[in-house]
């Protein structure tokens, strides 16, 4: 059993080194994910937002524009799970406890 | 192969902190420590989400009347920031949750190890 | 520890340093379009400020602060405000979330700027909520000793 867990992890260490030979170099601002248009021919995202957040939504700082804007379903849908964590913890520890310790 | 190595230098160290996580995950018995490898994991890969952002030469994605915004080339990509920033807020209430159920199962059984633990439900199993 | 040792030195440094990182939580927040900042950080602030308080002051007197009963509906009205915007840029004749529609003065960029502000707010309270809730609700399971 032990002999079988290091070769997982041997096995997922050898996977992670060999995908990470191919990625583009760290901050080479002519790599893969930056090109415009990108390789699937569709406009480059992030260049999109650097381009036009400011003057869409007057505001200069672009993750907020991204955060609340652009992407507010994105942002609306990870609030209700943040609240929904809040109301599983609320239910898993708070149910009934005062009963139980009285009787 | 040392211009490989020294580009993606930043790479090897959140992959080692990737296994890491995937280590305490897989091997330890206790589940406490099975969350904290699991911490370590999700802090991996929020790393590497934003050491994806980087470009060398360029300014925190806020627009600079100075630099004007028409060369993306000038600021970090804000993609990454945006993503990540929801995925950490998302991670510390998921821990909650975690930690709320670990309390749950320490209440009912007693015991943290994963072991004893199921020796415990298939002997209450048993029982019932 | 969770009862609040009577150590003069962490409770007054908790006591000084609490409402300084509450201002500079706000300034977080409300400064999040011209600085890195904005809700999730700011609301995350405003909780440790809270749990500062907790720690160091003990669970019960920290309820004078901030009653365990007010994190939950505090999160609740966060999200609220979030999806209430969204609902009145409907009524104004937009999509869901579309800040431009809302009936606010001012040119569509100014209008989406001050509809951010609002989300920035709900999303401010609800983690701060929802975070001192969760604290809260780990301490209540722990065994009374």
């Amino acid at each position: 059993m032990k002999a079988l867990r290091t070769a997982v992890l041997v096995l997922f260490g050898a996977v992670l080194v060999i995908g990470g030979m191919s990625l583009p170099n760290r901050g080479d601002p002519d790599a893969r994910p930056y090109r415009d248009p990108s390789p699937a021919g569709t406009p480059n995202a992030p260049s999109y937002y650097v381009r036009h957040a400011e003057r869409d939504a007057d505001t200069p700082n672009m993750v907020t524009v991204i955060l609340a804007d652009y992407r507010g379903f994105d942002t609306m849908g990870e609030e209700t799970v943040i609240l929904t964590a809040g109301l599983v913890c609320f239910l898993i520890l708070r149910r009934g406890r005062p009963k139980e310790k009285r009787s | 192969m040392t211009e490989v190595l020294l580009g993606h230098y930043g790479y090897w160290f959140i992959f080692a902190l990737v296994i890491l996580g995937f280590y305490g995950m897989v091997v330890k018995r206790n589940l406490v420590k099975k969350l904290i490898g699991m911490n370590i994991f999700q802090v991996a890969i929020i790393m590497f989400f934003l050491s994806s952002a980087v470009k060398w030469q360029a300014t925190i994605p806020i627009a600079d009347p100075a630099l004007g915004t028409s060369d993306p080339d000038l600021y970090i990509s804000p993609l990454q920031h945006c993503l990540m920033l929801t995925a950490i807020v998302v991670a510390v209430a998921t821990n909650g949750v975690a930690y709320a159920l670990l309390i749950a199962i320490h209440k009912r059984f007693g015991t943290l190890h994963e072991d004893e633990l199921l020796a415990r439900m298939t002997h209450d199993l048993d029982l019932d | 520890m969770m009862r609040g040792d009577d150590d003069a030195i962490i409770s007054l440094v908790a006591r000084t340093v609490s409402p300084f990182i509450m201002i500079f939580a706000l300034y977080v927040i409300f400064h999040g379009h011209y600085s890195p900042g904005g809700g999730f950080q700011g609301g995350t602030m405003l909780a440790a400020a809270l749990i500062l308080v907790r720690l160091a002051a003990g669970n019960d007197l920290a309820q004078l602060q901030f009653p365990r009963s007010w994190g939950t509906p505090l999160g609740s009205a966060g999200v609220l405000i979030y999806w209430g915007t969204g609902f009145v840029a409907m009524m104004g004749g937009g999509r869901f979330l579309d800040y431009a529609f809302l009936p606010l003065a001012g040119a569509a960029p100014q209008r989406r700027s001050l509809g951010i502000l609002f989300i920035e707010i709900g999303v401010g309270l609800a983690v701060c909520g929802i975070l001192t809730a969760i604290y809260d609700d780990l301490l209540e399971g722990r065994p009374h000793d």
